[in-house]
């Protein structure tokens, strides 16, 4: 059911004191669960909840081609699918606006921070590369499934061994993993999206809360680098705010990734 | 929570008994000699009735049943109401307590606000709604919240002792719409919220005996906090 | 070699399924979820409904339409699979459909819909005997009224042997006469079959026989079924 409009009055009232209906305050993400390699055919694979949010994120690997502009590389591809069966909101069909965002928004994310070595991924320059495929579905909908299909990215990417190549045949072996993990750096892109209620800013909304937001700014972070970004949304953000919410961002990551790697180690 | 506090839970195709002692009641079938479930939910028995209350399923307006709607759509002769039914229902002008101008509809009552109202009559046509009694009307505000509609019995409690118990604990008003959909007005939003919790409490807890006195335990639990 | 003497690849008697999980509420926005395991096979199960009917052409009248859409997650298998419908899962949900219809009592629900959505997380063969299962549950945990239960199993015949709940290893038996596949699903307290497929090669005398194996497995996982719906009632909101 949508968020009734009194609720939702509610809501930014409260909010403009500072609260939240759940009690956190403005900076606080709700508990986070991450399961790894729960889908054993997957490469790499992590179950995230955030509260009553639920995604699965699977990695697979497969060969491909290289682009032109970057012979030497591995490929990524980045899908989302926000299934029917998470909320009465989706529909079964081709993928939406939202979906589809959601998934660039990450793409964008691991691709610029460099978080997967894609040079390591190269088998024949110019020929032959890996191809890491990263599906992202939801399995329930109570808010802030890009944050959490963030979340879900890194712990299945680092979950992930790579597959035995036979270099006779030239061909992989799907059914056998190698001791070898995905080739990886150290920035790993977190990615936090901000929204804005009234005239506050708040992280991790429940669904409720997201249908009073009028303005919301995704990064993709890293300490204190971003990597990608994305504002969405119709309200404008004053230049005031753009730097206020980079504060905020560099703030809440550092109280919120340190319990997201305890529970990826 | 032990064993006994948990009521007898069937599931469709199980028998619930055997012989002709007993009659079946809803959410459950006679097949032969026996009185099998078609529904999941709890045993009742009242004499040789046996009854199977669910605690999931859809909402089935029944005429009478106060309910609480959003307002979807306005055509020229009312109000096209969402009540969380598997069809839209509707307020004719005539049943709003005042004379309005058919013209007027949405200065009285816009798209996407909260009424209560009471079930007419259900037709081939569909649902039929009124406004005209006391208690009905537009919400003007508090908070909308929504449970299954099968567990509005428990939230209300025999003669309403439950529901009572939640609005004097937390000082505020609530309206229980049939349908599942409650709305709760305080003077502040933490009195709301409580609330809110209290009657998620006893939702989620539907199918345990002494509810009531476990309530009691929960709230003074919240006020200390 | 006699049925004595024949070994399964992981050890299991003939008549034995893999280790079986059951779970109800898995989804909190639904209106009933399950999931469903037969060992590495993992199936979960979503119903939304009755609800209004869209595109409103596809309405019955008589009675709600059951539309299930089954789906396997990309992952969910070795060499990945893409995103989205594909002839093999729209025939699967069709069947899923004949499989479930016959026990639901939907006359009271005309021109709404029931979705029974079911997405496959791992998949080691099975899938749709784990899909059906945990469908049904769902359907039981939605409240929409049934005339009973459905389970399901798949029964295979390696080289000239009956055996319970294939796992990919012996659908992919090649001795003998091979593997053959037979996936069944029965109302769970009667002797009513819903689903029957085959592929492979089997005499009409040894389908009999699988016949009553299936029933006998399936009255097994109907004690899971029932125990998982009885452990969570009532819980959410």
């Amino acid at each position: 059911m949508e968020t009734s409009r009194l609720t939702i009055e509610r809501i930014v009232n409260y909010l403009s004191e500072g609260k939240r209906f759940d009690g956190r305050s403005t900076d606080e993400f709700r508990e986070i669960i991450i399961e790894t390699g729960i889908s054993k055919n997957a490469e790499g694979s992590a179950r995230v909840k955030l509260g009553k949010t639920e995604v699965i994120v699977g990695v697979k690997l497969g060969l491909g081609e290289p682009y032109p502009d970057s012979p030497d590389a591995g490929n990524l591809m980045v899908t989302a699918e926000l299934l029917p069966l998470s909320s009465d909101r989706f529909e079964s069909g081709p993928p939406g606006i939202e979906s589809i965002e959601l998934a660039r928004v990450i793409d964008r994310g691991i691709r610029e921070s460099k978080f997967i070595d894609f040079k390591k991924l190269c088998i024949t320059e110019g020929k032959k590369v890996w191809t890491v495929f990263v599906d992202i579905y939801s399995m329930n909908d109570d808010g802030n499934l890009l944050d959490a299909a963030g979340i879900g990215v890194i712990a299945a990417i680092k979950d992930a061994k790579m597959l035995k190549y036979d270099e006779e045949k030239e061909k992989v072996i799907f059914s056998e993993h190698t001791k070898d993990k995905l080739p990886l750096s150290k920035n790993v892109p977190f990615s936090l999206t901000m929204h804005k209620i009234g005239d506050k800013w708040i992280v991790d909304p429940t669904r409720e809360e997201e249908e009073a937001s009028e303005s919301r700014l995704t990064v993709s972070i890293s300490e204190d680098i971003l990597y990608a970004m994305q504002k969405g949304n119709l309200k404008e953000i004053s230049i005031k705010e753009a730097g206020e919410l980079m504060d905020l961002a560099e703030r809440v990551w550092k109280k919120v990734f340190p319990k997201i790697e305890k529970q990826i180690k | 929570m032990t064993e006994e506090e948990k009521r007898k839970v069937v599931i469709p195709g199980e028998v619930i008994a055997k012989g002709d002692d007993y009659l079946p009641g809803e959410g459950t079938e006679k097949r032969e000699k026996e009185i099998v479930a078609i529904k999941y939910g709890l045993i009742e028995e009242q004499d040789r009735l046996i009854k199977v209350i669910p605690l999931s399923g859809v909402y089935i307006p029944r005429r009478g049943n106060v309910v609480i709607g959003t307002v979807e759509n306005i055509t020229y002769y009312g109000w096209v109401m969402n009540i969380g039914a598997s069809e839209n229902a509707f307020i004719p002008v005539s049943e709003f307590p005042k004379y309005i101008d058919n013209e007027d509809l949405e200065e009285v009552i816009s798209i996407g606000e909260v009424v209560v109202a009471k079930v007419l009559g259900i037709t081939k046509r569909g649902i039929d709604l009124t406004m005209k009694s006391s208690g009905l009307g537009r919400v003007e505000e508090g908070i909308i919240i929504k449970i299954n509609s099968n567990k509005v019995p428990r939230v209300i409690g025999k003669g309403g002792s439950m529901i009572n118990l939640i609005k004097t604990e937390t000082n505020t008003n609530i309206t229980v719409g049939q349908n599942g959909i409650i709305w709760i007005k305080g003077s502040k939003i933490e009195e709301e919220l409580l609330a809110k919790k209290a009657i998620v409490f006893v939702s989620e807890k539907s199918y345990i005996h002494g509810l009531t006195d476990k309530l009691k335990e929960w709230i003074e639990e919240q006020k200390k906090k | 070699m006699t049925t004595k003497e024949f070994k399964r690849e992981d050890g299991r008697k003939l008549d034995e399924t893999r280790e079986i999980k059951a779970e109800v509420g898995i989804i909190p926005n639904a209106d009933g979820s399950a999931m469903f395991a037969f060992g590495d096979t993992i199936a979960i199960a979503a119903v939304y409904g009755p609800r209004q009917m869209y595109p409103q052409h596809q309405k019955n009248p008589e009675k709600s339409v059951l539309r299930c859409n089954y789906s396997m997650l990309s992952f969910s298998v070795n060499d990945r699979i893409r995103p989205g419908p594909n002839r093999r899962s729209m025939e699967i949900s069709k069947i899923t459909e004949w499989a479930l219809e016959p026990v639901l009592m939907i006359e009271q629900f005309p021109n709404m819909v029931i979705d029974v959505y079911i997405a496959i997380l791992q998949a080691n063969a099975s899938t749709r005997c784990a899909g059906i299962n945990a469908a049904a549950m769902a359907l039981a945990h939605a409240g929409i009224p049934m005339k009973d239960l459905v389970s399901s199993v798949s029964i295979g015949k390696l080289d000239k042997h009956l055996v319970v709940d294939l796992n990919k290893k012996e659908e992919d038996y090649e001795e003998g006469e091979g593997a053959t596949d037979m996936p069944f699903a029965f109302f769970s307290n009667e002797d009513k079959i819903t689903l029957m497929q085959l592929d492979g090669n089997i005499s009409t005398k040894q389908y009999k026989e699988a016949i009553e194996l299936a029933k006998k497995a399936c009255k097994k996982i109907y004690e899971v079924q029932k125990e998982a719906l009885k452990k969570t009632i009532g819980e959410g909101d």
